[in-house]
């Protein structure tokens, strides 16, 4: 009886084993004969972030979570495709989400408005949406003076209306809450007007109080664009000057370098060379350097 | 006084025999795999994320037993036709349904207490192993003792699920009570626009008639402080006392209706 139960456990053991490698073998051919469906077009089933505050039944929090990981997902992974394919429209619905779910989600404001604002293709290129979720923020949290510099930031930097970008930072600075630099923050874009310095005060503010690690690496890089800005701002005169000597534009720096009019190969200041076109004779970050492409403007 | 804790002494052991103990193990890995993953795909938000994942997945499991423990409680006891035997010796219907009742609650709030020590564990690793100009832009510690009002707030909540379950269970079938249990809870959580039909753009008459519901079933809006304890704002302790005291009115009036439904059942 018991060599019987032996045996019987004994081939238990081995149906388990065999089915088990026959399972995972099938699978893998599955794996490798089917292609992954993946859906053409992101969708978003359930529209109003009022019905799906609801649906959730209190569990508002970790569903503006999903959300939340869902945007920055989306956002990421939409930036990643070829050019032709981008499309960011799913961006503010998703976040709108995210703060109707958790009204205090303060990082959902703050870098979803930078993420909106990015211009295409790096982003949706939408400031009216990211100041439309920053005004939400303001509805929620009337004391977040970060919301009206973020607010102000936007209309200085992608709409270029300094005006408006004045009007934010006075507002903010009425906060008890607010930093003392707002209000000439303000007086400085106003004066200022287009130049670069207001918007280095900007950024530069920005990369010391911004809270979350990944603002102030966006801020720092905005940094590194301007001081990119700003050298090529000097070569290109020195590209014109090689042409009024050789009546025609260089193919490549070494021809700079050998007519002395530059040392070394420039690199911009995450260390890659700037690009060179030999038509135009134009200078600009080149398109492996992660500053491309420059904002020129303010 | 004493059978009522015999009662629930013997409900306690059932449940740990019935392997319950087995979904804080479930939640242990869940915080802790969680944790770890969340730190790739988030913006910076892993400390908040698993601060709300917590206390989500305690708050649903905790549900969860209660609805499917506490249709039993009654239940069980008439299929294995131990009620008979049970009844016979000197314990009064209420007591039994007392007894049954607290048996479970007690399940939940230990199960809770174990919950929010592997919490805290987890949080406590991730506060450390952060660095400190990262934690600069935290809204709150991540053991910010806070927390543990959610985690009171929501065995409040499981106070009242199981109030509920044991009372469908005291006249109805275990799926049906199940269904009410259920029903009663997401009923709960809609409560606030029960009472404001109008806005919605309902006729007075059915507006009248949503602000009686609100009042008759418990509004479990109050009881969910997650996003506010998460975020570092303050709950008073005034807030804890009405939300729970008005569910525990609420489950006083579900233990003693549950003791007259079962006054009236026939086990002679």
């Amino acid at each position: 009886m018991a060599t019987q139960d032996r045996s019987r456990r004994a081939l238990h053991w081995i149906a388990f084993v065999v089915l088990l490698v026959a399972a995972i073998g099938t699978q893998t051919v599955i794996n490798g004969a089917f292609e992954r469906f993946t859906p053409t077009q992101e969708v978003q089933w359930v529209r109003s972030p009022g019905v799906m505050r609801r649906l959730v039944l209190g569990f508002n929090s970790i569903a503006a979570d999903i959300y939340w990981i869902r945007a920055v997902q989306y956002y990421g992974s939409t930036k990643l495709l070829k050019a032709e394919e981008k499309d960011y429209s799913f961006l503010f619905p998703l976040l709108d989400h995210t703060t109707t779910l958790d009204p205090r989600f303060n990082i959902a404001y703050r870098f979803g408005a930078i993420l909106l604002s990015e211009g295409y293709p790096n982003g949706p290129g939408r400031p009216d949406e990211a100041i439309t979720l920053l005004e939400k923020g303001i509805r929620e949290s009337p004391d977040k003076w970060e919301y009206y510099l973020d607010a102000g930031f936007v209309e200085y930097w992608w709409r270029r209306d300094t005006k408006a970008a004045a009007d934010w930072f006075v507002r903010g600075s009425k906060l008890s809450t607010a930093p003392n630099w707002l209000q000439p923050l303000a007086a400085s874009v106003l004066a200022e007007g287009g130049d670069q310095l207001a918007a280095r005060v900007l950024w530069t503010q920005l990369a010391q109080t911004a809270e979350q690690e990944w603002m102030r690496r966006t801020a720092r890089t905005r940094l590194q664009q301007l001081d990119a800005e700003a050298v090529i701002g000097q070569l290109q005169p020195i590209v014109n000057t090689f042409y009024d000597k050789a009546n025609r534009f260089p193919t490549e720096w070494d021809e700079i370098i050998r007519a002395g009019l530059v040392r070394g190969i420039p690199l911009d200041p995450t260390g890659v060379p700037y690009a060179l076109d030999p038509v135009s004779g134009a200078v600009e970050v080149a398109k492996d350097s992660t500053l491309y492409p420059l904002r020129r403007g303010l | 006084m004493t059978a009522v804790l015999v009662l629930a002494r013997g409900v306690f052991k059932d449940s740990i025999r019935d392997r319950v103990p087995y979904n804080l193990v479930f939640f242990a890995v869940l915080l802790m795999a969680a944790s770890f993953l969340l730190a790739q795909l988030t913006a910076g938000q892993d400390v908040k994320i698993i601060k709300d994942l917590g206390l989500a997945a305690a708050s649903l499991m905790g549900v969860l037993i209660a609805v499917f423990f506490g249709i039993g409680l009654v239940a069980k006891e008439v299929e294995r036709r131990s009620i008979y035997s049970l009844l016979s010796k000197p314990i009064t219907r209420s007591q039994f349904i007392v007894g049954k009742y607290l048996g479970l609650v007690f399940t939940l709030i230990a199960n809770l207490a174990v919950m929010a020590i592997a919490y805290y564990g987890v949080l406590a690793f991730l506060e450390w192993q952060t660095p400190a100009n990262v934690k600069l832009g935290w809204e709150a510690a991540a053991t910010d003792p806070m927390l543990l009002k959610a985690f009171a707030l929501i065995g409040v909540e499981l106070m009242l699920v199981t109030a509920l379950a044991l009372f469908f269970s005291t006249f109805s079938t275990t799926f049906l009570s199940a269904a009410l249990t259920i029903a009663v809870y997401v009923i709960g959580h809609f409560s606030d626009d029960l009472r404001t039909l109008e806005s919605f753009g309902a006729s007075p008459a059915v507006a009248m008639i949503g602000r009686a519901l609100y009042y008759a079933f418990p509004n479990l809006a109050p009881l969910n402080v997650t996003a506010a304890v998460v975020h570092g704002q303050a709950v008073t302790a005034q807030h804890m006392l009405l939300a729970s005291g008005s569910i525990g009115l609420y489950v006083a009036v579900l233990l003693v209706a549950s003791t007259l439904i079962f006054e009236r059942r026939d086990f002679k």
